[in-house]
């Protein structure tokens, strides 16, 4: 059984390539097959978080235009076993993909055996993100506990229910555990009132993502950060094990002392 | 600026809490698609059909659309809250 996760925001910015990017390595590193597809056409960065930019030599529309086959233009990752990437196209825009186009690309790639299929849907809520949906099984909505963020994110959950992709589920990005306890930002559970949605997962605001992404090596490789942790939770949940959510601010002693703790390194 | 005057009587200095209290208001108003012009209109409308019959203080009126409990308590609903103190009766003619 393959199953094609988008994963979208609304809103630019809130981590939704660095997201793809963790979630589809974490599951490649439980034993999955997986296929990561950049569906952002003409701003393409999934590559380049990954560590990929350099093996790049067909993309999503080549594949979508017929120009090569599926397999010429999924670039195998020889870190991670079983993980693939599309990627999109530089030099075209959104118009290059009809949605049909990319349903049509998500049945090709589920004939393929993958087991999960992760689409980074581009920023905003027209052709592209239509595009982006138009495959999907499910939907991971990422957000950060800021009101613009969480905004666009209602918006998009509105947009994704209109479309059928009923119940998404949410990942709430860059909490800073600090700010949450001076009462300076929206905890988990503020975000999930007002969102009303069932919570995939929290990540911290945390350093070791930059400097994963600055190297591009996912951060779920990271056995010592505690965003990697947290990506690894997720990537549990999605494969449908019961994991409770990190509460940091109710263990925050112990999230201080390991956040100094990598903070030396 | 009814909208100031609503966050200040919460009183809650927490940034946190603005910030929730104004993305509550602005989603409701997302999600029932009714923006704040609208409700301006909805309110003109209002005061010109009761003024009819009775005179209001224009000042303190209060038109929102707040949400509320559904009826089966499956989740919010969202509904207009209207708080029109009344002045004095119009005598109409019944006529």
């Amino acid at each position: 059984m393959s199953e094609v996760i988008v994963i979208t925001s609304g809103k630019g910015g809130v981590g939704k390539t660095t997201t793809s990017a963790n979630i589809g390595c974490g599951l490649a590193l439980t034993g999955k097959k997986v296929a990561l597809v950049d569906a952002d056409i003409g701003l393409r960065n999934l590559d380049v978080v990954m560590g990929l930019e350099n093996r790049i030599v067909y993309d999503l529309v080549d594949v979508v235009e017929g120009n090569c086959r599926l397999k010429q233009a999924l670039i195998k990752d020889k870190r991670y076993n079983g993980l693939f990437l599309l990627p999109a196209a530089q030099t075209r825009d959104k118009d290059a993909v009809s949605p049909e186009q990319m349903q049509k690309l998500c049945e090709s790639l589920k004939e393929e055996e993958f087991d999960y299929i992760i689409i980074d849907c581009p920023a905003g809520i027209e052709q592209g993100f239509k595009n982006a949906i138009a495959g999907a099984d499910r939907a991971i909505v990422i957000t950060t506990p800021e009101v613009s963020a969480v905004r666009d994110a209602d918006r998009i959950i509105g947009l994704l229910e209109a479309s059928g992709l009923n119940d998404p589920t949410l990942v709430l990005n860059r909490l800073r555990v600090d700010m949450v306890k001076r009462g300076d930002m929206m905890s988990i559970d503020d975000v999930t009132e007002i969102l009303a949605i069932e919570i995939l997962g929290v990540v911290p605001d945390d350093e070791s993502i930059v400097v994963a992404t600055n190297k591009g090596e996912p951060a779920v490789t990271d056995e010592e950060s505690f965003a990697g942790q947290a990506y690894r939770n997720i990537v549990k949940r999605i494969q449908g094990e019961d994991v409770p959510i990190m509460r940091f601010e109710k263990d925050a002693g112990l999230f201080n002392k390991l956040f100094k703790k990598f903070r030396r390194n | 600026m009814d909208f100031l005057n609503f966050f200040k009587k919460k009183d809650n200095t927490a940034s946190k809490n603005v910030a929730k209290d104004r993305l509550k208001l602005v989603l409701v108003h997302d999600r029932v698609n009714c923006s704040s012009q609208i409700l301006e209109m909805l309110k003109t409308d209002i005061i010109k059909v009761i003024s009819n019959y009775m005179e209001i203080d224009e000042e303190e009126l209060d038109i929102q659309i707040t949400q509320t409990q559904s009826d089966d308590n499956t989740g919010t609903v969202p509904v207009l809250y209207a708080n029109i103190p009344i002045k004095s009766m119009r005598k109409v003619n019944q006529d």
